[in-house]
């Protein structure tokens, strides 16, 4: 491990984590993106903006969220003293509105006056088509029609809240093909167009914005484990797909040496079968560029993206932020992996041992716990990021136990 | 003002010629291996007998993220056929043992030569005899990656300007650009609006106050008439999605070619060049 004074002062001024990161997006694009960067440092010196965006997640999403002992799971596992940070107890239910209430307030500090957005899962979707009808700005969700399929319960949400859901044929109709066609959508709409990026990837400011707003996350669990135990944790997992959960959780504890941290990708239907067959960027694929950034991504000898795979429609993408492609290789944040069989126990497990459904994202950080925790002493704090409710996945779940709903 | 750094190339060559002849060139673009390696290569080989007078060959991309649904199915075409870069260099070579003075360019996105190593990408493209590159995701802030490898490897890395390149950012833009200039005609992706005739003529006369460069104009022509209207003011017009449509169109449903394909789509380049060439007539 390459041992830093920091790890916590990226990206410099061009965007850059390391080698990765960068603004690789067409001309038409350019002047936006550097505007976008201007308004978010002018955004973030202005205690106003602050003050909005404090006040939102308080009234509107419901933080501080709990810091929760899972004691009947950490008995069960008979090691570390588990904690889960409920980011399903969010309103819409997921960890992606804390960015989207930031977004949204820079947009509307821009003057911008219609949101565009991509989504996988549909949880960002979500989350954006319910700021937007806060905000009463027209919204547009780029959708892939395979993930469509397998996510109509929030398909039908952002539909309720006023969005205008836009099914993506090209590809193979998931979150890669849906933030190609959001991307095309900017570059035709450059002018009235703020586009809501609901990971912690995308050009420069994005990764390191949407980090910054997911990073209330890692500051709630550092005060609340302060309180509940007096000392900070000593390793945090959480799951990744573009991983903005992750960013958002670990980026406070990068300089604490004695905070591990485990960042666990979607191994789908296992790593050793090739990338048609996971979604495991760092684990299982090679640097590129892609969508604006440099970065760990799923492709072929000839740099062509392949279609990953993973049950989890959220951790579907070919590719991952760039600070964390950075972090794995500097070595401060492990990257593990969980197949599609081990999420589904890991839902099943939590579900009747906490009485919490997750996501299936969220199943894949917890199949991590579950490998973890027995083998490490009592004493030991490990926390879960939740990121979201499962309610969305139940459809497909039970398709996969052989359950017709 | 910048003048190009590659001043004895193919391309300088060709844009004193047709000042010479007092006329605009027509640049095509055709994507390579669509739909299939021998007919992609039987239409470059014909396409400067029927009028083309610059070449851009399309690189083909699972997420040509700046192109609008033509360009998609010609690259989604291409690489069903098994297209890679190497052999849309060897399609090049091919081409360059018939033709030895008119330009190609390749046009595409950055991973696909990331993936190839970015020095043996441009030994082997000048090799073949590539004159210059459109990286559509390489703006000016991430030159160091290709646009300065390229210039000293003598290589044209051709620079896109668009409706939202700002008089603070031009500059920038043409720093290291050189060939000539693209000049996106509106804020959008490939094959879908048209500029109109007065934004055209506005751009170009801008950018001719930035740069010594020939300035070609692309995006939304579609039509002879169209190129034609483009080609008074501009040093070049562009035309891609409206060629690419035309292949697809000689297309069965099975995605064979009809007999007479690769004909129609070089008649559609002749109407074209006519186009352009009577102009200024």
């Amino acid at each position: 491990m390459t041992k830093l004074n920091t790890y916590r002062s990226g990206p410099d001024e061009r965007g850059h984590f390391g080698i990765f990161g960068g603004r690789f997006v067409a001309e038409t694009l350019m002047p936006l993106i550097l505007e976008v960067e201007k308004a978010y440092r002018e955004a973030r010196a202005d205690p106003a903006f602050e003050g909005e965006m404090r006040q939102q997640l308080k009234q509107y999403v419901g933080r501080p969220n709990p810091l929760y002992y899972a004691e009947r799971l950490t008995e069960q596992l008979g090691g570390a003293k588990i904690y889960f940070k409920r980011e399903e107890l969010n309103h819409t239910g997921a960890h992606k509105i804390n960015n989207c209430i930031g977004q949204i307030l820079l947009a509307r500090r821009m003057g911008k006056t219609r949101i565009i957005a991509e989504t996988g899962a549909g949880q960002h979707g979500v989350a954006t088509a319910t700021v937007c009808a806060l905000y009463n700005m027209p919204c547009v969700i780029y959708m892939g029609e395979t993930d469509i399929a397998r996510q109509q319960p929030n398909v039908f949400r952002m539909k309720l809240l006023g969005a205008e859901v836009r099914p993506v044929t090209s590809g193979s109709g998931t979150l890669k093909d849906a933030m190609n066609e959001a991307l095309r959508d900017w570059v035709t709409n450059v002018a009235d167009t703020f586009y809501i990026i609901g990971t912690a990837a995308g050009p420069h400011p994005y990764p390191a914005m949407v980090r910054d707003f997911q990073s209330v996350i890692g500051d709630e669990v550092r005060t609340q484990m302060q309180e509940l135990e007096g000392r900070l944790p000593d390793s945090l997992v959480a799951c990744v797909g573009g991983g903005s959960n992750a960013i958002g959780l670990f980026h406070p504890f990068l300089d604490d040496p004695s905070v591990q941290m485990v960042g666990v990708e979607a191994a789908g239907r296992g790593i050793e079968k090739g990338p048609l067959d996971h979604a495991a960027s760092i684990n299982g694929g090679r640097p590129g560029v892609l969508h604006g950034n440099r970065t760990y991504l799923l492709q072929d000898e000839d740099g062509q993206i392949l279609e990953g795979h993973s049950i989890s429609a959220g951790l579907d993408y070919p590719g991952i932020g760039p600070e964390h492609s950075w972090l794995h290789d500097v070595g401060r944040v492990e990257y593990a992996y969980a197949t599609d069989q081990e999420a589904l126990d890991a839902f099943q497990l939590c579900a009747r041992t906490e009485g919490i459904i997750p996501a299936l994202e969220s199943a894949h950080g917890l199949a991590e716990v579950i490998k973890r925790a027995p083998k490490l002493p009592k004493d030991h704090l490990m926390v879960l990021c939740l990121s979201g409710r499962g309610d969305k996945d139940i459809f497909s779940v039970a398709k996969h136990l052989g359950v017709e709903l | 003002m910048s003048a190009d750094i590659l001043a004895d190339g193919r391309i300088a060559r060709r844009f004193a010629a047709l000042k010479a002849e007092g006329r605009a060139g027509l640049v095509t673009f055709i994507t390579a291996g669509d739909p299939d390696p021998a007919v992609s290569q039987a239409v470059l080989n014909g396409l400067p007998a029927a009028g083309a007078d610059l070449i851009e060959l399309g690189m083909p991309f699972t997420d040509p993220m700046a192109d609008g649904p033509a360009i998609q199915a010609s690259s989604l075409r291409a690489l069903k056929a098994g297209m890679t870069v190497r052999k849309t260099l060897e399609m090049v070579r091919g081409f360059r043992k018939l033709d030895a003075d008119t330009p190609i360019i390749l046009m595409g996105y950055f991973n696909p030569i990331h993936a190839y190593g970015v020095e043996p990408f441009l030994a082997a493209a000048r090799e073949a005899g590539v004159d210059g590159l459109i990286v559509v995701d390489l703006p000016p802030e991430e030159d160091e990656e290709l646009c300065i490898p390229a210039l000293k490897a003598g290589v044209s890395f051709v620079r896109l300007t668009t409706p939202t390149t700002d008089e603070a950012r031009m500059p920038a833009v043409m720093r290291n650009t050189s060939g000539f200039v693209y000049y996106v005609s509106i804020a959008g992706i490939t094959g879908t609006a048209s500029a109109s005739n007065t934004a055209i003529d506005a751009a170009v006369a801008r950018l001719k106050r930035h740069t010594d460069l020939p300035v070609a104009v692309g995006f939304g022509i579609k039509t002879p008439d169209q190129a034609a209207e483009v080609a008074r003011v501009a040093d070049a017009a562009v035309v891609g999605s409206a060629i690419v449509t035309r292949l697809a169109d000689g297309l069965d449903a099975s995605g064979g070619v009809k007999p007479g394909t690769v004909e129609d789509v070089l008649g559609f380049v002749g109407e074209l060049a006519k186009g352009v060439r009577a102009a200024r007539g």
